[in-house]
């Protein structure tokens, strides 16, 4: 076959927070070219922080950067600023935010794992593991006050405690994960069907991963050992020792495909429980905040001046915020957020090159984006100029089939 | 395997929450009617976690009116305004400049971040456990506190 098409995926779609547009050149349905394009949505969120909010407003803001990060995103601005304005963080308030940013790790990774499963056409794991998620949902309710915005970060420390009954409840939740988690591994890393469909598709090697510079999970499951819990501890994680996970660890070979980044990261789930568990034992007392009156701390963020930057390591890789302030003005002067994804996204070519396209929901989803975007999908052909539109629903078809097709061979 | 799973699961209960009733009515208001005269019952939602951020309450007898609230709302939900009972009270005409002043929270810009009854230093602002806020009139009257 020597006819090539061009298709177009993306850029826009409601469901997404991070539009992006693939153009992928196939030829049959063997992937031969692969470009992305960023920056298709703007939203203004660094513009409203340093022109309309005050820094604690920015903290809610900072919150709504992305809807499942909504730990990481704050964690990290606020760190930035604590460097930023020199304000120490009492300990207690550390190990909190230790244990709220793993339970997030947990959440999103389940989250991650049911997505997958749907994109391969496995939809009975998909509600499995996502009405397995829903405990941890409601621990998160039950500790912070509400199932999404979080809102327990402030400026040195944490607003909410973990008080007797909250970590009477975590420990129940984390001995429910640890005993659930045999069967997601058996579900997920021994069944010969997600086996077969993710094995040596979307391939990243440590190479690539390094020189595309790769974050979180998707660089891991390339065999680099990279971690801001491990290389540059924040929060309590100095105390831990977090060691990166490498999907070696598992089954003593690294391939860098979908299957070792499902191995990854439920592997960091499991690694996720632990944390909390040794975070809950050793939690010392003390306050929370490090300036309880919050008309005071306003004041001294309007005094403060400097630049501070926070790392932090989200569910899908770094986090980095950057904040500068400037005595008299409350606005943070300058604020720069660069998210995970946005290192996750050039990844995708080496992933997706010599693919099929029944492959790119999955190879896509691997990386831990939102997947939404191939909703509107059109594929020009080059020769004979003629478009049609292929919708999501016909690529999960595709996916779906290729499932059943390998079931049926074995192969 | 997944199956064993699924089979072990035929026999559970699901796990979702029918509210409020097992099968959608077909007219919420007449299925409301049906429950106030007692001829349906409504499955009730999941109980929400101690210190769950619902719908604020606002207690306008011992507010100040300092405003700290409205300044660092993220949403800007909080408006400041004169109060009006006092207004009534002691004012035919003009004059309305020396009431004091009380806070207005519209609650559908309100994202229920809890920073304003954290900062009131009357702690006259409180989160409640009413979460059933969904209206098609942004400035209905149950979304204002305290009252339009
Ligand atoms: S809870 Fe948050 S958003 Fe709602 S009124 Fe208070 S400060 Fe504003
Ligand atoms: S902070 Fe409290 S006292 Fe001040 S205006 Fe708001 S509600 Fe009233």
């Amino acid at each position: 076959m020597s006819e090539t098409y061009t298709i177009p995926v993306g850029p826009l779609h409601p469901a997404l927070h991070e539009p992006i547009t693939l153009k992928l050149e196939v030829s049959g349905e063997k992937i031969i070219g692969v470009d992305v394009f960023c920056s298709q949505v703007h939203r203004g969120i660094e513009w409203i922080g340093m022109n309309r909010n005050n820094p604690i407003q920015s903290i809610y803001l900072s919150e709504r950067v992305c809807g499942i990060c909504n730990i990481c995103h704050p964690l990290c601005m606020v760190q930035a600023v604590e460097k930023a304005a020199e304000i120490e963080v009492p300990e207690r308030a550390e190990y909190i935010r230790t244990i709220a940013a793993e339970l997030e790790r947990i959440h999103s990774h389940l989250l991650w794992a049911g997505v997958a499963a749907h994109e391969i056409g496995f939809d009975t794991v998909f509600h499995y593991t996502w009405a397995l998620r829903e405990n941890v949902m409601d621990l998160i309710e039950y500790l912070t006050g509400n199932r999404v915005t979080k809102a327990i970060m402030m400026f040195g420390g944490v607003r909410r405690d973990i008080k007797e009954n909250g970590a009477k409840k975590l420990r129940e939740g984390m001995k429910f994960y640890l005993e659930k988690f045999r069967k997601i591994e058996e579900i997920f890393l021994q069944d010969p069907t997600i086996k077969m469909r993710t094995r040596d598709v979307g391939i990243l090697t440590r190479e690539d991963a390094l020189k595309l510079c790769a974050v979180g999970p998707t660089t891991r499951a390339s065999g680099v050992p990279k971690d801001v819990r491990q290389d540059f501890p924040y929060a309590a994680y100095g105390d831990y020792e977090v060691k990166a996970i490498t999907p070696d660890i598992y089954n003593g070979e690294v391939h860098g495909d979908v299957y070792d980044r499902i191995v990854v990261r439920l592997l960091e789930v499991k690694q996720s429980i632990e944390i909390i568990n040794w975070a809950l034992d050793n939690m010392p007392s003390g306050p929370l905040l490090a300036e309880k009156n919050l008309v005071r701390l306003k004041m001294k963020l309007k005094k403060a001046e400097g630049e501070g930057i926070g790392r932090v390591e989200a569910p899908r890789g770094e986090d980095i915020h950057y904040v500068r302030l400037k005595a008299g003005e409350e606005p943070f002067f300058s604020w720069k957020i660069r998210a995970p994804t946005y290192n996750n996204v050039l990844p995708w070519i080496p992933m997706l090159l010599g693919g099929q396209i029944a492959d790119v929901p999955i190879v896509a989803a691997s990386t831990d984006p939102c997947i939404s975007c191939l909703n509107r999908v059109t594929v020009v052909d080059v020769e004979k100029k003629k478009e049609f539109q292929i919708t999501k629903e016909y690529m999960h078809k595709l996916s779906v089939k290729k499932t059943r097709r390998l079931m049926r061979n074995g192969r | 395997m997944m199956i064993n799973e699924v089979w072990k699961l035929l026999f559970k209960k699901p796990k979702t929450n029918k509210f409020p009733a097992k099968y959608a009515p077909k007219n919420v208001h007449q299925f409301l009617r049906r429950v106030q005269g007692g001829k349906a019952k409504i499955v009730p939602p999941v109980p929400t976690p101690p210190d769950f951020r619902g719908k604020i309450r606002y207690d306008i007898d011992s507010c100040v009116g300092c405003g700290l609230c409205a300044q660092v709302c993220p949403s800007k939900a909080i408006e400041i305004v004169r109060d009006k009972k006092w207004i009534i009270m002691h004012c035919k005409e003009g004059a309305k400049l020396a009431a004091p002043l009380k806070i207005k929270i519209y609650v559908s810009r309100c994202v229920f971040c809890a920073q304003c009854v954290d900062i009131c230093p009357r702690k006259c602002l409180k989160m409640s456990d009413e979460f059933l806020l969904a209206n098609e009139n942004k400035l209905d009257k149950s979304l204002i506190v305290p009252g339009p």
